[in-house]
């Protein structure tokens, strides 16, 4: 494995992943619960709700997550990007119970301190799967004179 | 805002959680096969990262889960709470990429990593209740 080495650029990426996603959630639960319920035999009414400023906002937030979340993923393993931007779970904890009033359970609450326990537990750990360089070589070297007519 | 039943919340969470994870393994997958995008904008600008993006297949493939996952997303949002939703999708989405992840990416999943798994697993029991 490699050493857990991110550059401040970096952490600044991880941190608009985390920012992001849960901001973006709570735009769309907001948009979402003002609209009345939706059933699958019209489901182009979900095409509709896109067009609604709550969910277009959600959804610009949610791109700016996804420009940052495929950086993250040209220079980290999938599981340590995604534990890392699970610190989202407290930020929308505290937009849910604060923003769209809902009532939070001590049991969530536990449930949500386990989850950022797990989460800070990857987040120590290195970030990206090490290959093992003559392994790599070998494999490109194949990849070559598979590609060159014999 | 309307009731389901539990059935039908697991039914919706399981669906946004099978949906986001194949996008993001085959997301995943894409961006290792194009390399770190930081280098590649060094050489050839946002326009050359953007461009090595776009023109990857296994990239397309894997937003179109990832389209499917969010309109799943949306519908249960419509019946289910974001304290619920959001927290229980991504928690149950981290457990199922640790799996795929170590399956089908050969990342190296290490004790550290099950141990979150296994906390995010309980952490998500004490959501759900």
């Amino acid at each position: 494995m490699a050493h857990h080495n991110l550059s401040p650029r970096q952490y600044t990426i991880l941190a608009l992943v985390a920012i992001c996603a849960p901001t973006g959630d709570t735009c769309l639960s907001r948009g979402m619960t003002n609209l009345p319920a939706i059933s699958l035999a019209h489901p182009a009414t979900l095409i509709a709700a896109v067009f609604t400023p709550w969910i277009a906002a959600g959804i610009a937030l949610l791109i700016g997550f996804f420009a940052s979340y495929l950086t993250a993923l040209s220079w980290a393993d999938l599981t340590f990007v995604l534990p890392a931007t699970a610190f989202g779970n407290v930020i929308v904890a505290l937009f849910a119970r604060f923003w769209l009033h809902e009532s939070i359970s001590l049991e969530r609450w536990a449930g949500i301190a386990l989850i950022t326990l797990g989460v800070g537990f990857v987040a120590r750990g290195p970030s990206l799967t090490e290959r093992p360089v003559a392994a790599e070589a070998a494999h490109s070297s194949a990849e070559v004179e598979e590609a060159q007519p014999r | 805002m309307t009731h389901p039943s539990a059935w039908s919340a697991v039914a919706m969470i399981a669906a946004m959680v099978l949906l986001s994870t194949t996008g993001e393994v085959l997301t995943a997958a894409a961006m290792k096969s194009i390399g770190d995008l930081d280098d590649i904008r060094a050489h050839s600008g946002l326009k050359g990262a953007i461009r090595a993006v776009v023109t990857c297949p296994l990239f397309f493939a894997g937003v179109s889960f990832l389209a499917l996952a969010f309109f799943s997303l949306l519908f249960a949002l419509n019946h289910l709470n974001l304290s619920l939703v959001a927290p229980a999708g991504a928690s149950l989405t981290l457990v199922t990429n640790a799996i795929a992840g170590k399956i089908f990416l050969k990342e190296n999943v290490d004790r550290r990593r099950w141990t979150a798994a296994v906390l995010v697993c309980v952490g998500v029991y004490l959501l759900a209740h």
